[in-house]
């Protein structure tokens, strides 16, 4: 077995109010592909920027031994100076710089301070070269696709001569395609030497490239796994992670269907900045009452954009279709209008979309509904306080108290939040954008445990996901969506992966 | 949820006493910043600074720059910023004086001239539509407010000039300048000499409603287990925070008694107070500074609020117009100058984050006054109006620094 290239003990990290990181140990050897797993809020990413200098030394207790000597970051050059270079999960990229300016930035070729282009031009080529990835160096990084920014900040890092990677959640906004060939590449990259630990909630993908698999929970070490020397499975991981045996991934469901609650029809949208272009080519969707309705497709199918247009035309212009709730039309031209209508959004991107980050969990959890915890324009504090700690209780969102920022929970106690906030709105259809994103197995498992509680009150229940034994897990009816329109429709119990990518596939063939 | 998920939850870590001090201590910060430049400037100025003359003129000359500032909180917390106040004052006062001094109608033989009490509410009104029309191009035509009302500051600046044409319009009605320079009417000693116990009770009477009212606010946060300020804190904020009513009112009645435009600001710090905690819209124009994208779809009217914001500054700096050219007795050219920088000075002292979401009006109130302290100070001292102005540019770097030094610690 390889020497350790990277060893850490005793790592403890505190922030007010939380102990985020309590006496833990990692080893990784020189050479393997280290995968870190837990819970969201076990204290992975907190470990990792111990590790990379983000909190510098001093701020933490415990020993880093890189390489055969003891190491003191005091920030993330010190680390990458070392050849540590860390890819976090947002991505951080200049959108208007062209790919080669981004991966230069801050380590450009230069001559006393003047940039040789034609060097860094060529040094790209190789580089994309390297991680696969056919773009013209000159391409600006908005116009090319998650996937593929994804492969620039891996060739960003192979410029800063990188000798331990670390990526965090590579994998959350690709599609499978981009998954599984990023994941290729990091075993490429092994077979030439390259250390890296990845930080995942995708345990199949662990399985499979992992050589060794650290535990995290709670801010401890749990356990070392080397999977060289022993089997490993998702239910063994999970097992680990969450302290007890996982049967069932997901909630048993009991669906009692009702009639049609929410319809819309010939739903057309076009894109909001390019006017004509249809983005939404007339679809037909309906959701009945107690029933949970998916959503598959690829990226960039349209699923968001269908959404988003019908809450209230949020998204696209010149929308055109009928909408209707219990069979009467009813009018969603404006938010406004569609949450009085009972509608609710659960958006994908909770951060940017879904919170008031610096505000506290009890002022979010009132905002749709302000009036519901107010007399006549004047809040009342006692009620708003109790609506709060109501939701904190029920859905079981970790937390100091009602007062703590919603900045400093993690992502699957950001997403309750949300949640609360649109239960609180006391909405008849809830079309939940990829609700489970970024989110531990423990959190999700209650995520769909409230979907089904939704559901059994008699709301519709709408879930768009990218992850297909999500939605076969959960939901009653599942619509294919490729292109701006439904494809195929089908109900769970016949569906399965391959149906519902041979329904993608076969309108392509088509269609070419 | 189900017994089988739950994990256990991240041990919190000194949430007692020890956090809340400090949290709650940093709160106080700006009013014990506040104190200790009274102090240092009564002491510098030996004793001048707290005479009851000079805390009378105080509040006449700061007024203003208070109430537009609690009109620029909102717009600030609301994510933009209004640079246009100080013409819209000088434009405003120079409307009011030709319509109260009377002017022959362009090209005409008409000759209009108004009431002093209409002319109140036209000019409310007038600086209202001003703030409407930025508003309009900020919120629903998304035009950076900067530019916007950088366009307004110019336009309205010009409007005053070429309408007062180099001159001086004045003198107003006695009771048109009473906004700025009267008192509130004393009912139990008549003499102008003697002291004035209306004032002195009604300052006394303010004080203990408002500690009444923040002590059931802090006995319920009890009840319901809220975080809230330890005892001494909070016992210590209030005795402070009564001297200093009692203290100022005290003077003020051995003088001639409370200003009229002191009931004026108080009442408006008063009700913007309650908007600002209290109120559903208060809390959605804090929601659009946080995350104008999460509060619009979360079925806020967001344009709306940016827009309303606007019409709010204006009709205040409206009434800033209106008490500036009472104080001066007549309109000038250069009312009002340089007055949105005072603003949002105040503003920036007083806590409000520069990116929105975030600010307090007392905050905003002790900032203004902060500024005022310095301004009145310094004056005494004869210090020249440049070297001034480099004080005030330092204590607002100073503030906003040590802002960000506590918050990212």
């Amino acid at each position: 077995m390889e020497d350790p290239i990277l060893e850490m003990r005793g790592i403890s990290k505190s922030f007010p109010g939380v102990k985020a990181l309590k006496n833990v140990n990692l080893v990784v050897r020189a050479g393997e592909i280290h995968a870190i797993c837990g819970e969201n809020g076990a204290g992975k990413s907190t470990l990792m920027k111990v590790l990379s200098g983000v909190y510098p030394y001093g701020s933490y207790e415990g020993d880093i031994v890189y390489q055969g000597e003891e190491r003191r970051f005091s920030s993330i050059s010190d680390s990458e100076h070392l050849g540590v270079i860390i890819i976090h999960q947002e991505l951080a990229l200049v959108p208007l710089l062209s790919i080669a300016e981004n991966i230069f930035l801050g380590n450009e070729p230069s001559r006393m301070g003047v940039i040789d282009w034609s060097e860094a031009f060529s040094r790209t080529r190789d580089l994309l070269k390297k991680v696969g990835l056919n773009e013209s160096p000159n391409a600006l990084i908005t116009n090319i696709g998650v996937g593929k920014q994804q492969l620039v900040e891996i060739a960003k890092a192979l410029a800063k001569r990188v000798k331990l990677l670390i990526l965090d959640e590579p994998t959350a906004s690709l599609n499978e395609t981009d998954s599984a060939a990023l994941l290729d590449l990091l075993l490429e990259f092994k077979r030439q030497g390259l250390t890296c630990i990845i930080i995942s909630h995708k345990l199949n993908e662990i399985a499979r490239v992992a050589d060794s698999i650290t535990i995290l929970r709670d801010g401890s070490t749990v356990e070392t796994i080397d999977c060289r020397t022993e089997e490993i499975s998702e239910g063994r991981i999970i097992k680990s992670m969450v302290g007890r045996e996982m049967s069932d991934r997901y909630p048993p469901r009991e669906p009692k269907i009702g009639e049609t609650l929410f319809e819309v029809r010939d739903w057309q949208v076009e894109h909001p900045q390019h006017p004509g272009r249809k983005v939404i080519k007339g679809v037909d969707l309906k959701v009945r009452a107690g029933e949970v309705v998916g959503i598959a497709g690829l990226m960039g199918s349209g699923r968001t954009e269908l959404a988003m247009s019908i809450f209230g035309g949020a998204y696209g212009r010149n929308i055109t279709g009928q909408a209707s709730m219990r069979g009467q039309p009813v009018d969603v031209s404006s938010i406004q209008k569609a949450v009085g209508a009972g509608l609710a959004y659960v958006t994908e991107d909770r951060k940017a979309l879904g919170l008031i980050l610096n505000d506290d969990i009890k002022h979010n959890i009132s905002l749709v509904n302000l009036p519901g915890v107010a007399k006549a324009g004047v809040i009342d504090d006692a009620t708003e306080t109790h609506v709060a700690n109501r939701y904190r209780k029920q859905l079981n969102i970790r937390s100091s108290s009602i007062l703590q920022k919603t900045l400093n929970l993690s992502g699957g106690n950001q997403q309750k939040v949300v949640l609360s906030k649109w239960l609180f709105a006391d909405p008849q259809v809830l079309m939940l954008d990829e609700p489970t994103r970024g989110i531990d197995v423990g959190a999700k498992y209650e995520i769909y445990t409230i979907i089904n509680e939704l559901a059994a009150s008699g709301r519709g229940v709408i879930v768009i996901s990218s992850e297909m034994p999500e939605l076969l897990g959960i939901c009653d009816r599942i619509y294919v969506m490729n292109e701006g329109r439904f494809v195929d429709e089908m109900p769970a119990s016949e569906a399965s992966q391959e149906k519902i990518m041979a329904a993608i596939m076969r309108q392509y063939r088509v269609t070419a | 949820m189900t017994e089988a998920t739950s994990a256990p939850t991240a041990t919190p870590v000194g949430a007692g006493t020890g956090t809340s001090w400090k949290s709650h201590i940093r709160e106080y910060g700006l009013l014990g910043s506040l104190l200790v430049i009274m102090v240092f400037f009564q002491i510098m100025t030996d004793g001048v600074l707290l005479q009851p003359v000079n805390i009378t003129n105080l509040i006449q000359q700061n007024s203003y720059i208070v109430i537009m500032a609690l009109g620029m909180l909102f717009v600030i917390v609301g994510g933009n910023i209004d640079l246009s106040v100080g013409s819209i004052v000088g434009f405003v006062g120079a409307i009011a004086a030709l319509l109260m001094v009377g002017f022959t109608l362009p090209g005409t033989e008409i000759f209009i001239k108004v009431h002093w009490f209409p002319v109140i509410l036209l000019s409310l009104a007038l600086g209202g539509l001003i703030g409407a029309a930025q508003g309009w191009f900020v919120a629903y035509a998304a035009i950076p407010a900067f530019i916007v009302t950088l366009g307004g500051m110019l336009i309205f600046r010009g409007l005053t000039g070429n309408m007062l044409a180099g001159q001086f319009v004045g003198p107003f009605a006695n009771d048109f300048q009473n906004i700025s320079k009267g008192f509130i009417p004393e009912f139990i000693t008549a003499t102008a000499q003697g002291f004035k116990w209306t004032s002195m009770l009604l300052g006394a009477a303010i004080a203990a409603a408002l500690f009444a009212f923040d002590f059931r606010k802090w006995s319920r946060a009890g009840a319901q287990e809220i975080d809230r300020e330890p005892a001494p804190l909070f016992i210590g904020k209030n005795l402070v925070f009564a001297a200093l009513i009692l203290g100022v009112t005290y003077l003020l009645a051995s003088y001639r008694g409370l200003p009229v435009v002191l009931v004026i600001m108080g009442a408006l710090i008063l009700f913007y107070n309650f908007v600002t905690t209290r109120t559903v819209i208060g809390r959605r124009i804090y929601a659009l500074g946080g995350n104008a994208q999460a509060a619009r779809l979360s079925g806020i009217k967001t344009q709306r609020l940016a827009f309303l914001t606007f019409v709010n500054m204006g009709v205040l700096a409206g009434l800033a117009g209106l008490i500036v050219a009472a104080r001066l007795n007549s309109a000038t050219p250069s009312a009002g100058n340089s007055f949105e920088l005072d603003v949002i000075a105040a503003c920036f002292i007083g806590g409000v984050s520069a990116s929105g979401g975030a600010g307090r009006v007392m905050g905003v109130v002790i900032g203004a006054f902060f500024m005022g302290i310095m301004n009145n100070g310094m004056s005494i001292l004869g210090i020249g109006i440049f070297w001034q102005q480099v004080v005030k540019g330092f204590v607002l770097l100073a503030a906003v620094y040590l802002d960000v030094y506590n918050k990212s610690k």
